[in-house]
């Protein structure tokens, strides 16, 4: 038999050899050749839609490859379903979490992993198990807080957990960190350094270059279904990784020059907001933004972003209590009875959080798309009903010039890959040349090429003498695009920095709610704080 | 990316679907020890074999038309009116308000008012219910249906107490005025000179159905108001974002819906009873969101999947009359078209997109 134990070359925990899957006429993997050593920390990176997650579902077990083996421990095995998968020892953190979330910590461990037919038994020795593996790797979590009440970043502890409890040896995650901050990615981090310590395997899946070269041993980059290239992590480079991503040399900082800011655009003072549940989301935010420069707000989601930007695109939460003074370029708005076509005819532009869910509307045409919101433009009335060919030949001439792909404004806009349904909902926005820019999450699932051209037309729009207020938990993002940051934490804006001032552990400190200039530093950053930050919501 | 050529979406399908409810309706004939062969002549003879059959078929699909109409605006904007039957029965009180108030000299005259009257009255029973749903969130397949016993209520205490002619001892209205009845499409044809469906129910409606569907693509595809129709029915959200008022667009979706329910009162009270009577519905309220879901929602959808179960309701008139096949398995027969059309789509849709996907695969290798 191949790969004795003790070997001087051990069977690698996994190793893939030629597999190949397609959807339709689609070819998602393509003669993938993959191998992953015991008791590594193995990075996969690559844009959307290049297959990573085709690949990693066919090891899980969701899909079966058309051709190609896997080997697990130098074992060729059939994986036909998840339960093949776990039997193997493969664990998974899926990016959005499988948890129930009216169940106990411990309820959700044992779910599918029961002993018998009464529960009694396998929740205590579940509680036996947990306290170990806790003490083990670091992921402490209360096991009997129902899931609803806990933060992110223990909800993801908790998946880690179910997987070891189902005595996985690889632990593979999906873009882990886009929901943490930075401490929590930090603590997360030393909880896998501490797996892979013990002889377990990780598979981590990101789009973040930053952690691949923080935490991975190996690097593997895919690109259009295809391995392009695996590496060791300390023989690469980021800059040489984005390249072998897109296939083509990429900017990874926004070129711009100093902002010019002119007359204030938006002057936000003393707002609050009171949810229909009686949950205060906005506690006092004062903001200003002047024409021609960009305000980041950095913060954990969940902190009052959504509901600031829904109430200054027009469209507060109903049955929500609002307070305070909006002014657009000095006129006052009205905070109540408004909506948010009022907002697009004052001159605010507005880039949803969720492009899914509100920027688009996912049956529609691409066409229906791009007129979506300014529907009742003067320009694309024709008596009584639409000009269809005037809002066609608008959205063909928009998406040219964005470079949306492919160019056909008949395709509905689920058809798009997540770049490119973005680059609609910012072609729709931008053209209108708004005097103020409300974006949220501009980049969220949008691959590499696509954010490098969404961030340069933002920094054109400003350089044009437009506000923009940019919303994104991306700190890198806040990072490179403004011109001032504010820092968001539980409905209060926590502080404002500069961004060559700013450092990262700094605006840490302020997502998770504490001021380092008013703090004592041997206590900044307790992962505490950073938990009960992300829980605004629960404590009313 | 479609997973198969529009075509075989919006025709083989259905007619895939409605080919195994037949087949299975067959079965059941065979069953109760008939022959299934000879039932389908008699009803196809019964309800397309002569221009009589014809009369009766055109009449109940028009009805079925209007109530599908109703059920495709609502859908549109993500509601699900069942209360077609409940606004159609009001439509029918509107048209007979409108006949009996005032001594009309022409039909010409009488049929637009007696349209107003009966979307105003089918419009104004969905806006309760419209009214509740946006406002309140109370579920509109609920309040819709409840307003459907309500409306029978109300009628019959109408026709009962206030709308019966003294010393009557039928619950109905008096008869309109001979000079407001409509012109039977057999009368029409005579005046070509053609004799067609002599002494039968189906009159000048049947084109203003015609025309309601023609109107109903107009709204829903190519106006504003149907865009954001769409956009609400779609994602609510999303409709929020974009400035258009999911409680305004709620209202007017159901208010249109109503209406256009109302509107088949000017076939089955104003075109064939002449008069209002009690449940003078009978059910096409409820057929309509079959005739809705056959058609996709969309109105040339509807206007076939009309005259199909305008077909199946004469055609089992025929059944029950000519054949020892009891009346009730017709209704049997209806029920499996809606099943196998309307739920069990997928049984039927995912099998055929894989055949197009494999056929595809195929042709590209």
């Amino acid at each position: 038999m191949a790969g004795q134990p003790g070997a001087a070359n051990p069977s690698p925990a996994i190793e893939l050899q030629g597999i190949s899957k397609a959807f339709g006429p689609v070819q998602a993997n393509k003669d993938i050749n993959l191998v992953v050593p015991k008791g590594t920390i193995h990075g996969i990176i690559g844009e959307n839609g290049a297959g990573k997650s085709t690949l990693m579902s066919i090891l899980y077990g969701f899909y079966r490859p058309d051709s190609g083996e896997i080997l697990i421990g130098g074992q060729p095995i059939a994986i036909t379903d998840s339960q093949t998968a776990i039997r193997a020892g493969i664990g998974m953190v899926f990016q959005h979490f499988k948890l129930v979330q009216n169940f106990t910590v411990l309820e959700n461990i044992i779910l599918g992993a029961e002993d018998g037919g009464l529960l009694r038994p396998s929740l205590s020795r579940a509680r036996g198990e947990l306290k170990r593996l806790a003490n083990e790797y670091e992921l402490q979590v209360d096991p009997d807080a129902l899931i609803e009440d806990l933060s992110v970043g223990h909800q993801q502890r908790v998946e880690i957990l179910k997987a070891l409890y189902r005595q996985a040896d690889i632990l593979i995650l999906d873009e882990p960190t886009g929901v943490l901050t930075p401490a929590e990615a930090d603590h997360l981090f030393r909880i896998l350094r501490g797996l892979r310590d013990e002889g377990k395997t990780i598979i981590l899946i990101t789009h973040k270059l930053r952690e691949i070269m923080e935490i991975t041993d190996n690097v593997s980059v895919m690109r259009r279904g295809e391995m392009v290239a695996s590496v060791k992590t300390s023989d690469t480079s980021p800059a040489q990784l984005a390249e072998l991503m897109v296939g083509r040399k990429v900017l990874l900082r926004v070129e711009k020059a100093p902002a010019r800011p002119g007359a204030p655009v938006l002057e936000v003072r003393g707002l609050r907001m009171v949810d229909a549940s009686g949950v205060e989301r906005l506690r006092g935010i004062d903001l200003d933004i002047r024409a021609g420069e960009v305000l980041g707000i950095a913060g954990v989601a969940g902190n009052g972003q959504t509901q600031l930007l829904e109430i200054l695109g027009g469209y507060p939460e109903t049955g929500a209590k609002l307070e305070g003074q909006i002014k657009l370029k000095g006129q006052p708005l009205a905070l109540a009875g408004s909506d948010a076509r009022a907002r697009r005819q004052a001159g605010i532009g507005h880039i949803p959080e969720d492009r899914q869910v509100e920027g688009l509307i996912m049956d529609f045409a691409a066409w229906e798309n791009v007129a979506f919101g300014y529907h009742d433009a003067p320009e694309f009335q024709n008596g009584m009903l639409m000009n269809q060919s005037a809002i066609r030949a608008d959205a063909a001439a928009k998406m040219q010039r964005f470079d949306v792909r492919p160019p056909n404004p008949e395709l509905a806009a689920k058809n798009f890959s997540g770049g490119n349904q973005q680059k609609i909902v910012v072609a729709r926005e931008v053209e209108r040349n708004p005097d103020l820019l409300l974006i949220g999450q501009p980049t969220r699932g949008v691959d590499i090429g696509a954010i490098e051209f969404i961030h340069k037309r933002l920094i054109e729009l400003r350089d044009a003498g437009k506000a923009v207020l940019l919303v994104s938990v991306e700190l890198d993002e806040i990072l490179a695009l403004s011109d001032r940051i504010a820092v968001m934490f539980d409905g209060r804006i926590m502080g404002e920095r500069l961004p060559h001032e700013a450092t990262t552990a700094d605006l840490g400190c302020l997502m998770a709610g504490v001021d380092p200039a008013t703090t004592a530093p041997e206590d900044a950053i307790p992962p505490a704080a950073a938990h009960v930050g992300t829980l605004p919501g629960h404590t009313g | 990316m479609d997973r198969m050529p529009k075509w075989a979406d919006v025709i083989l399908t259905p007619l895939l679907s409605l080919l195994l409810a037949f087949a299975i309706s067959a079965l059941v004939i065979v069953a109760i020890g008939e022959s299934p062969v000879e039932a389908l002549k008699v009803m196809v003879e019964g309800a397309l074999g002569s221009s009589y059959g014809w009369g009766f078929t055109l009449y109940y699909a028009t009805n079925f038309i209007f109530t599908g109409l109703a059920v495709t605006v609502a859908y549109h904007a993500g509601l699900f009116n069942i209360g077609g039957e409940g606004q159609a029965a009001m439509g029918g009180l509107g048209v007979a308000l409108v006949l009996l108030a005032v001594p009309w000299p022409h039909w010409a005259l009488a049929l637009p008012a007696a349209m107003v009257g009966a979307a105003v009255f089918g419009a104004l029973w969905a806006l309760i219910p419209a009214w509740l749903q946006a406002k309140r969130g109370s579920h509109i397949v609920i309040t819709t249906i409840m307003f459907n016993f309500i409306a029978a209520a109300l009628l019959n205490y109408m026709l009962v107490n206030v709308l019966r002619p003294v010393g009557s001892m039928d619950p109905a209205s008096a008869s309109f005025a001979a000079s407001t009845h409509l012109p039977k499409i057999s009368d029409m044809a005579l005046a070509f000179g053609i004799t067609w469906g002599k002494n039968t129910p189906a009159n000048v409606s049947f084109f203003v159905a015609v025309i309601a569907c023609l109107l109903v693509w107009l709204l829903i595809w190519r106006s504003r108001l149907g865009f954001e129709i769409r956009a609400l029915g779609k994602s609510e959200r999303g409709a929020v974002y974009a400035g258009i008022s999911p409680v305004k667009i709620t209202v007017i979706a159901m208010l249109i819906s109503g209406g256009l329910a109302g509107l088949m009162a000017i076939n089955n009270v104003m075109g064939e009873a002449e008069r209002l009577v009690l449940n003078a519905v009978e059910g096409a309220g409820f057929i309509g969101i079959a005739v809705a879901l056959m058609g996709r929602n969309h109105p040339v959808g509807v206007l076939l999947a009309a005259l199909l179960f305008g077909f199946l309701y004469q055609g089992g008139g025929e059944l029950a009359l000519w054949t020892s096949v009891p009346r009730e398995l017709i209704v049997v027969i209806q029920a499996l078209v809606i099943l196998f059309t309307g739920a069990l789509d997928n049984m039927v849709r995912i099998p055929l997109e894989r055949i197009f996907a494999a056929l595809r695969r195929k042709g590209k290798a």
